[in-house]
């Protein structure tokens, strides 16, 4: 059995053979790519994510649409660069996790990139995520709804929807 | 434009240094390091310097002030937060807000202001030993503290999110409470947990610490206190410094010049993980194994309530009404009991706290001024399934605390549901929408009971939170249960206190900043007896 079967059959079978699965799967881009700087891939990534977790939420206009989401990738860059190393550390796992192609397509199902997703294959990801018992998913997909949502809503022309006009003047 | 007491005290010359701009390694003295800015280092600062020692503090964080307060989540949690407001437990499965800047959680905090409960000092004198905390040897320490920092009941009435519990409280014939507040002149704008843009808030930051910087002491800033070296072998006086490190921040490389703090005494006072953490990584003698166990953190469940009217939850004075009968009404040790109270909103923290994505989170989204929201805070620490947590260190030193949720935890969360949910029908909700994964918003009590009553708790998708840690560092006069005695010195090394929310041998059951206070002051003040052989002047 190589270890891509091995894989796949960790992940489909019980849950103890999944959490392996997912543990080789991570600690390989641990060392393979260490060195890569994953905050130059962000913006793909969440070019796929950020749509779905924010339908509703955007702007229709196209052009407003896209300077939403490029606001939405430098307030989540600016948080995790904000973060203490350990912590900034685990987030830029989990953002190399989801862009290196076979770790990406075995965890996520998606073998396109983020870019071209269909947003329909990211709700299921992000689904499997959020209920999955292994707790990197599980986690992996908490990150996600906290760095995005609330890169988000920072964001003052997000706050138009909300009905909240911001602090008040106390000059 | 407003004053500024920081920037006025700085232009007055206080002495204040930033660890980041310090190219070489330097070696300060003092008579007493004090490790922490927050509740038990301010207090000890003031009490310290005008008793005539020569004091330092080291704090982790900036030194920001009323002019730097703008207002903004996205200004203010990486700024003056531990790990941006973001810090979690070791599975993740808690967040918890905690201060990471000058004046601590007190800088950042909503200003509860509650004496140390009279069941938890009975609980504390039983189980503990704790002999002599008594509400009557504390009482002239409340007083005392409430009066410098002008804590007295809140004259204006409650803003919309807090009078719908005492509504809902009222309907239900549940008593209900002001919460006494620490401020002076406060306009009521409600912006408390991202720094006090008007200085009213009494915090540490404008209040102890402006004091003992006046009198001569030192202040370190963005300085990690990385670990206490120098202990002699055979004695038991403990360490004789302190290795301070520039907090790493993200974009720089290359060495970080390491100071020392050389001091008679180190008081730590840099929070209930911070505190176990530094004596932790500085191998402390912990020959029974109670360093950093028995972590407590008032675990908080959340109920959102949709109102047929604006409820303006960012508007008004934070968490002005409280009820405790969900605390009185169970024994201390029984059943775990929990305190009401409604948080301020803002839209970075309800957006991260609410469930689910897409359509359906910007539909809770849009109904952001209809929400109300009440917390229920849940008093741990006081049974024998309630062990609480323990702070360990990562392979790079710093500190996470490892809180597993138990079951005995999660029934305490399905009351608190229950109670929130039949309140918030009761003060005449639409639907309630308890903050769990598997939630949906109940139009009902009948139905939210029922819903409620089935729900799966786990650790992840039941939201929990956290603004209070206590404990890691209990006092006991008997080393077998304790790291520190009664008085806050640590058992094995006498050159050594511990002055802060570390202490508690269980959480509080109230918002923890006064106990903090009045317990680091009257400790302080008997540190400066201890050591001198003379009574420290009066703090105010």
């Amino acid at each position: 059995m190589n270890r891509r079967q091995f894989l796949k059959g960790g992940l489909v079978g019980g849950a103890v053979l999944a959490a392996g699965g997912a543990w080789v799967v991570w600690r390989d881009v641990r060392d393979a790519d260490a060195s890569s700087p994953p905050r130059d891939r962000i913006a793909e990534i969440l070019s796929g994510i950020a749509p779905v977790l924010l339908a509703g939420a955007l702007p229709a206009d196209a052009t407003q649409r896209s300077s939403a989401l490029a606001s939405v990738t430098v307030g989540v860059k600016e948080v995790i660069a904000a973060f203490p190393p350990a912590v900034r550390s685990e987030v830029n796992d989990l953002f190399r996790l989801l862009d290196i192609r076979i770790a990406r397509r075995l965890l996520t199902g998606i073998s396109t990139t983020w870019r071209d997703a269909d947003p329909s294959d990211v709700k299921a990801f992000l689904e499997r995520w959020r209920w999955s018992r292994i707790a990197l998913l599980q986690t992996g997909y908490f990150a996600l709804h906290d760095l995005v949502l609330g890169a988000w809503y920072a964001n003052e022309s997000a706050w138009a929807q909300l009905g909240y006009t911001g602090p008040p003047n106390v000059e | 434009m407003l004053r500024d007491p920081v920037q006025e005290g700085l232009a007055r010359g206080w002495r204040v240094i930033d660890a980041a701009t310090l190219e070489r390694s330097q070696t300060f003295e003092a008579d007493v390091c004090i490790v922490g800015t927050g509740a038990g280092g301010g207090v000890t600062a003031e009490i310290l310097t005008k008793a005539g020692f020569k004091v330092i503090l080291v704090e982790e964080g900036p030194l920001k002030s009323s002019r730097d307060f703008r207002m903004k989540e996205a200004d203010a949690y990486p700024q003056l937060y531990q790990e941006s407001a973001a810090r979690k437990t070791r599975d993740k499965a808690i967040t918890i807000l905690q201060g990471r800047c000058v004046g601590g959680s007190t800088t950042v905090n909503w200003t509860s202001s509650f004496r140390t409960p009279a069941t938890t000092l009975a609980h504390w004198r039983n189980k503990q030993g704790l002999a002599e905390y008594t509400s009557d040897a504390l009482w002239p320490w409340f007083e005392a503290m409430e009066t410098k920092l002008s804590i007295a009941p809140w004259p204006f009435p409650p803003n919309r999110n807090n009078a719908l519990l005492a509504m809902g409280a009222e309907k239900l014939g549940i008593p209900s409470a002001a919460v006494r507040r620490n401020v002076k002149g406060c306009s009521n704008i409600g912006y408390c947990g991202m720094g006090c843009p008007t200085n009213a808030k009494q915090s540490m930051l404008v209040t102890t610490i402006p004091a003992a910087l006046d009198e001569g002491a030192t202040l370190l800033v963005n300085a990690q206190a990385v670990r206490l070296v120098g202990a002699d072998a055979a004695g038991s006086r403990g360490p004789a410094h302190l290795e301070v490190a520039p907090r790493p921040v993200s974009g720089t490389t290359g060495p970080r010049a390491r100071h020392r703090i050389q001091a008679k005494h180190f008081v730590l006072a840099a929070g209930a993980i911070g505190s176990p953490a530094l004596l932790l990584r500085s191998q402390a003698p912990d020959p029974h194994s109670m360093l950093g166990r028995r972590t407590f953190l008032h675990p908080t469940v959340i109920s959102a309530a949709l109102m047929s009217d604006p409820v303006n939850a960012h508007a008004g004075a934070p968490q002005t009404i409280y009820s405790d009968h969900f605390l009185d009404s169970v024994a201390v040790d029984g059943p775990m009991g929990f305190k009401l109270e409604a948080p301020p909103l803002h839209p970075v923290i309800f957006a991260t706290t609410m469930s689910g994505y897409g359509e359906q989170h910007a539909a809770l989204m849009r109904e952001f001024n209809n929400t109300h929201v009440l917390l229920a805070l849940l008093r741990d620490g006081f049974h024998a399934e309630s062990q609480g947590g323990r702070v360990m260190l990562r392979d790079d030193g710093s500190p996470v605390l490892d809180y597993p949720l138990n079951d005995f935890l999660f029934d305490g969360v399905r009351r608190a549901y229950l109670a929130m949910a039949e309140m918030q029908f009761a003060a005449g909700a639409k639907h309630v929408l308890p903050i769990h994964e598997q939630a949906a918003p109940y139009t009902t009590w009948q139905q939210a009971r029922q819903a409620i009553t089935g729900l799966p708790l786990q650790p992840l998708s039941t939201r929990v939170v956290s603004a209070h840690v206590m404990g890691g560092c209990a006092m006991s006069n008997d080393p077998r249960n304790g790291v520190v005695n009664n008085d806050g010195r640590h058992h094995q090394w006498s050159a050594v206190s511990v002055l802060d929310g570390s202490l508690f041998p269980t959480s509080i059951g109230a918002n923890p900043q006064l106990s903090i206070y009045a317990i680091a002051a009257r400790l302080a003040s008997k540190l400066a007896l201890d050591l001198t052989g003379r009574q420290a002047p009066a703090m105010i």
